[in-house]
């Protein structure tokens, strides 16, 4: 039974260019001072700043929850917003419905779930069109390479 | 390669002022593309970027990288140098394009990460 360390859960805005990528920018503050091995730390705020751009980009607001435990950390991210139709399409590298907006800002140039995928040991989402999607990744704290 | 060589090398103008350019520099990652430098940055990299919003540096934190040079005389405004400093993240801007920028340092013996 792994021991839950600290739950932290954090609401995000939808559409607030602005702060948007602040929340994975405290965890990596967090997780830093705790001593997370560095390469560790790197897979964790990757996936969750990816997360959070995608939910500041699409949704109109949602929750960031960062689970710590003595051998992992959990990730789970839920919005309300338009859902993804085409789940596999949005793995694809280079798929991407971003708009110009989003390119501007640097984002949008269908990396974001490949990234999200190859830094997570689980990754997991749920999503229904016009409602919101839920994303659950778990990255291990041990035995990478 | 050290970052006060490459202010030199690519006359780069040092915005966050009394940052150490001491630092070393062998790899370097350069997109205008956030995704692709988290992609593809391991640590301690050099970041090459034209795009110059306050993204760009939250990008350099999330990704780790040990500095970041703005390309094709673009400037970001004081809040996102402010937030490199307190980032400790050092910045520099220059004139010259990223396909120059790549193919001097390249050519100086640094490498891209992929």
């Amino acid at each position: 039974m792994t021991a839950e360390l600290m739950r932290e859960r954090y609401e995000i805005q939808g559409g607030n260019f602005d702060t948007a990528g602040e929340i994975s920018g405290e965890i990596k503050v967090i997780l830093r001072d705790l001593g997370i091995d560095a390469a560790n730390l790197r897979r964790v705020v990757v996936v969750a700043f990816e997360a959070e751009m995608n939910l500041v980009m699409y949704a109109r607001r949602g929750t960031l929850t960062f689970i710590l435990t003595d051998s992992d950390v959990k990730l789970e991210i839920q919005d309300e917003g338009p859902g993804i139709p085409d789940l596999e399409l949005a793995f694809q590298e280079g798929y991407t419905t971003a708009s110009d907006e989003m390119r501007e800002l640097g984002f949008g140039f269908g990396m974001g779930l490949p990234n999200m995928k190859k830094n997570s040991d689980e990754l997991k989402i749920e999503t229904e069109v016009g409602k919101g999607t839920s994303v659950f990744a778990r990255i291990r704290l041990d035995a990478h390479e | 390669m050290k970052l006060h060589d490459l202010r030199d090398i690519l006359q780069c103008e040092v915005l966050t002022e009394g940052d150490d350019l001491t630092v070393e520099v062998q790899n370097v990652v350069a997109s205008d593309g956030m995704s692709e430098i988290l992609a593809f940055a391991k640590s301690k990299e050099l970041m090459i970027t034209g795009l110059t919003n306050i993204q760009a540096i939250r990008t350099a934190d999330i990704a780790g990288v040990s500095a970041v040079i703005f390309c094709r005389g673009k400037r970001p405004d004081t809040r996102v140098i402010e937030f490199a400093k307190k980032k400790k993240i050092p910045i520099l801007a220059t004139k010259m394009v990223m396909f120059d920028i790549c193919a001097i340092l390249y050519n100086k013996g640094l490498k891209g990460v992929s």
